[in-house]
């Protein structure tokens, strides 16, 4: 439900009456084809929100060309029509009678068991802030306008050039927090935890546009506390971006306006001047009226900041029952956090409403399968427009023209947008009215696409692998915009050849698997526990097993989280609870040694002393954690003096005289993270550290206390705990990794030397403890968990997730989720989130007792197979083995496929030497005739 | 409480991470509403160009 907003909320946690209110689109999306008429004719032009307002769109419009749905709508504020009664020329150019002018706003309401608040942030607006000059020189313009400027479907067409002048760019500048960690200019305190990633990202993008453009990031601290994120920072850095530590304070113009220059310190502690073509202003995230207006409506409670206010414990819970946020509503995060955290909070609104599961969701029933395999081909193919993306460079009625001549074609048509509801509606019909038995249509990416033409055959009645698409736009009219002729050819090359080879497609059975709703949760830290208990609270069967003789992993050793929550009490009670379940049960001591199986059917042993177990499972969570670095340096092994953090913790906690009577503490910040051998942040420590300063501050005012760091990582709304120590009196002093601090041991004291960044000279520090923050690090069990489940790692040994944004918490082998630290080091609350959201993936998959896989899966022809076995060797899935049927004592034994493994990749087609395997749907005979009509 | 409990759930803001939010519900067997201010869905993701780790297209 678009341009609608939440206006009351009643009722409670199970049963919430919601009133919406939805503003006029003044275009009635049944009918809207999305043709872009209307805006052509439209004389208004106001400015673009969507590329930040730096290109003009109609009153008429849509966001953006992919936008979902693809309908246009009418700005009320800037339609002639609507404000002064005159014009209404869309509603005369709207081929499809689309426009109503007379549409009014409506009330409804809708009945829910759970809310989810994720209304996002917005974009900190520099304007009016005159030392950035954002609003009074062309040449500044926001990281997300920057981001405009990148994309080719931006107002310069992914061009570098300069808003004054359009001349190119040369020079440019990004200067971070803009808009966070400054209470002086903005009011926001916090960090925005984004914008150090997206200005590496840009400044990259820009370097990969112009080599020869120069680009320099000015930043106070580089937060790249994420997954991979370090290596980023250092491709950067390796691709010749500079980087500078330095906060620029104001900028100034030179001579006409073009260029701007700033005065800055170098890194070397040098004043210098420079002057750039392009000024990017990293801008931080805010929240809106809007937002803050959602929050009274839904009856929440917000922090000073504006964000919800939310428990480490129960991170995506609101401080009303039965209403869950995620995103950048709970403060600002990046992408990956939002999406887990997203999941977590459907697992958390679906945990209350198990019982209602499936209660109020339909199921698309399809019609009679119509037998075609005997049939002669009848190839039905549908020529996409794509709106002017195809039509507007291919010659789209030749097209058309010579498709209608190629062998077993029956019916050609041509539709603005073949994706579009009415062209799906013409297409189920014609399937019927003409008998067509294969279509092909040209159109985009089957990527995108497939899916839904495959649904639209299957209500014609046709089997869903009858079917083709010949990808005329991203192949033909993209590439070759500039060249319509050899595009138009191009694009009857590829139809040819999907013709040629939808004539061979037979219809495949569909491949169907049960899924066992058992779970298999490795690890029993936090992340362990919470994924339990989110499955057993939905009724599955939990399968707990720990390696360890007690739950509970490395939160054992935490005393709070960041916010100062109490860990003990809150693990104590996940253990009892867990205990208490009575869908879990838990395998202490116990290890898995085997697996196999595939999702919905796995089959783990388990291994507890000399004894084996067998679990059948249909998903499993894989959550064994980390370890922590033993380092070697700083005196650690000599000195007693000289401790972990985690020693410290346990120090400190039970009143060690070595902290009580001593006045000087040392921190040491990056011990063994992001190093050469290392090249990853540990992510927690800068937090860890500060927390622990300010308490022997609280303790005791007099103790000094120096942190020294690479760059302080407080990513968030921690960012106040780093301020609060600051104005507390610990000193911050920074080093860099060629000049690290060194530790030498005194009789009773140690003395820390390292060079003063301000000073530009070494100092001495006295110290009574050296506290290390060591770094996180795998858990040696990924390694064999990861051959056990065939599961990739990553570059430093943490498991890898299936896309680092998009599928966070899911592995790329299907029925198999990650959480907590065995992914990367994280605190404790994200760890909560991730393993609520495997919670809400799993049950994604469970929820369904029986499961529809693709059916393009090999087969072995027996009539040609000699049982080589070749392909056994080659299947990257394990899904051949021989067939145990004997077949008479002379036969040879031969090879059958495991459909449920098979990913139809093909490996094996390509091997046998005999045509003794195929895959369905890419046959030998497919693909040849394709490759002839290629050529042809 | 003794009313009865409704099999759907409401999802305010159709950014990344309430659509993110509403596939996970109706994958699990929920009727979800999904409710934007905006004219269409996709939120500020949709605005970026490119996102790491790959540099590939947000769209």
């Amino acid at each position: 439900m678009t341009l609608t907003d939440v206006e009351r909320v009643e009722g409670d946690i199970g049963r919430f009456r919601v009133t919406l209110r939805r503003r006029p689109r003044y275009v009635d999306a049944e009918r809207c084809i999305a043709c872009g008429e209307c805006a052509r004719v439209c004389p208004r032009e106001v400015a673009d929100e969507f590329n930040g307002g730096v290109t003009t769109r109609k009153a008429v419009h849509i966001r953006y060309p992919q936008a979902v749905p693809l309908k246009y709508q009418i700005d009320p504020d800037a339609c002639l029509k609507l404000k002064e009664g005159t014009c209404g020329a869309c509603e005369k150019a709207c081929p499809a009678g689309a426009v109503r002018f007379d549409d009014r706003e409506q009330s409804l309401s809708v009945e829910v068991g759970s809310i989810i608040l994720a209304p996002g942030f917005r974009p900190f607006d520099p304007q009016g802030i005159r030392t950035w000059g954002y609003g009074i020189f062309p040449n500044v313009i926001t990281s997300l306008e920057f981001e405009r400027y990148l994309s080719t479907s931006g107002p310069t067409q992914g061009r570098l050039i300069r808003p004054s002048d359009g001349r190119p760019v040369r020079k440019i500048a990004f200067l971070q927090c803009v808009g966070s960690r400054d209470e002086n200019k903005c009011g926001h305190a916090y960090c925005s935890a984004v914008c150090c990633m997206s200005a590496l990202k840009e400044a990259m993008l820009a370097k990969e546009a112009g080599p020869d453009v120069d680009v320099a990031v000015f930043f106070v601290d580089m937060r790249t506390p994420g997954k991979d994120f370090e290596r980023y920072y250092e491709k950067a850095r390796q691709m010749g971006v500079r980087f500078n530590r330095c906060r620029v304070h104001s900028l100034e113009p030179v001579g006409d306006c073009q260029r701007l220059y700033f005065r800055y310190v170098t890194n070397e502690g040098k004043q210098a001047k420079e002057t750039f073509d392009l000024v990017v202003l990293s801008v931080g995230m805010e929240t809106s009226p809007h937002t803050r207006n959602l929050a009274q409506v839904a009856g929440v409670t917000l922090n000073g900041d504006g964000f919800l206010e939310t428990s480490s414990f129960q991170p995506v819970v609101t401080s009303r029952p039965g209403i869950y946020s995620c995103g950048a509503y709970t403060g600002p995060k990046d992408i990956p956090t939002s999406v887990v955290e997203a999941s977590a909070a459907a697992a958390a609104a679906a945990g209350h409403l198990a019982e209602v599961r499936n209660s109020l969701t339909r199921s698309v029933d399809f019609p009679q399968e119509r037998p075609v395999a005997h049939e002669e081909a009848r190839v039905g193919i549908f020529v996409c427009h794509c709106g002017s993306n195809i039509a507007g460079v291919i010659d789209v009625e030749q097209l058309a023209a010579y498709a209608a001549n190629l062998p077993h074609v029956a019916h050609v048509e041509r539709n603005l947008f073949a994706c579009s509801q009415d062209s799906q509606e013409q297409m189920r019909r014609r399937i019927q009215e003409l008998g067509l038995n294969r279509i092909v249509v040209a159109a985009c990416t089957p990527r995108s696409h497939e899916p839904l033409f495959r649904e639209t055959l299957k209500s014609a009645g046709l089997n869903e692998y009858l079917f083709e698409m010949a990808n005329i736009r991203n192949q033909a009219s993209w590439v070759h915009a500039h060249n319509p002729r050899a595009a138009t050819d191009k694009a009857k090359d590829l139809v040819r050849m999907a013709v040629a080879k939808v004539a061979l497609a037979e219809p495949l059975p569909p491949v169907r698997v049960n899924v066992n709703p058992t779970v298999l949760i490795i690890g029993g830290g936090v992340a362990g526990m919470t994924a339990a208990l989110g499955m057993a609270d939905q009724g599955y069967p939990v399968h707990l097993v720990e390696k360890s003789s007690q739950l509970g992993g490395n939160a054992r050793h935490l005393y709070q989280t960041w916010k100062g929550e109490p860990v003990p009490a809150f693990v104590e009670s996940l253990v009892d609870r867990v205990k208490a379940h009575p869908y879990i049960s838990v395998y202490l001591k116990s290890q898995v040694v085997k697996a196999e199986g595939y999702l919905g059917n796995f089959r783990s042993t388990i291994r507890k002393g000399a004894s084996t177990l067998i679990l059948d499972h249909g998903v499993a969570i894989v959550a064994v954690g980390a370890t922590a670095y033993k380092p070697q340096e700083y005196g650690y092994v000599e000195s007693q003096r000289v401790l972990t953090a985690l020693e410290f913790d346990k120090l400190h906690a039970v009143g060690d005289e070595r902290v009580v009577k001593s006045n000087s503490f040392v921190f040491i910040q990056c011990v063994g993270s992001r190093e050469p051998e290392r090249p990853y942040c540990s992510r927690v420590c800068c937090t860890h550290s500060i927390q622990a300063a300010i308490e022997l501050k609280e303790e005791d005012p007099s103790r000094e206390i120096t942190i020294l760091y690479r760059d302080i990582r407080t990513y968030g709304l921690r960012e106040k705990l780093y301020k609060k120590a600051r104005e507390m009196g610990v000193v911050f002093i920074n080093y860099e990794l060629h000049h690290k601090p060194v530790v030498r041991l005194g009789p009773n004291e140690l003395y820390v030397q390292v060079t003063d960044h301000v000073l530009h000279m070494p100092v001495s520090i006295r110290a009574d403890v050296v506290i290390l923050a060591t770094a996180i690090v795998p858990h040696p069990d990924i390694k064999e968990l990861a051959q056990v489940y065939r599961i990739p790692t990553n570059e430093d040994g943490f498991f890898q997730e299936a896309h680092a944004k998009l599928r966070p918490v899911d592995f790329a082998g299907e029925g198999l989720f990650l959480a907590g630290l065995a992914h990367y080091p994280k605190p404790l609350d994200e760890t909560i989130a991730q393993a609520q959201a495997a919670v809400a993936r799993a049950t994604g998959v469970l929820s369904i007792r029986r499961k529809d896989l693709d059916a393009v899966k090999a087969y072995v022809v027996e009539e040609k197979c000699d049982g080589c076995a070749l392909c056994l060797d080659v299947c990257p899935f394990g899904a051949i083995d021989w067939d145990p049927r004997e077949k008479g004592k002379d036969a040879p034994k031969l090879v059958r496929v495991n459909p449920v493994l098979c990913k139809g990749c093909g490996s094996c087609q390509s091997t046998c030497p005999k045509d003794g395997v195929r895959v369905a749907g890419f046959t030998y005979q497919q693909l040849l005739a394709q490759v002839r009509a290629c050529l042809a | 409480m003794m009313h009865q409990k409704v099999g759907a759930v409401l999802v305010v803001g159709g950014g990344i991470a309430g659509i993110q939010a509403a596939l996970d519900l109706a994958d699990s067997g929920f009727f979800v509403y999904l409710v934007e201010h905006r004219g269409a869905i996709g939120g500020t993701m949709a605005q970026l160009d490119k996102t790491f780790p790959g540099n590939e297209c947000s769209m």
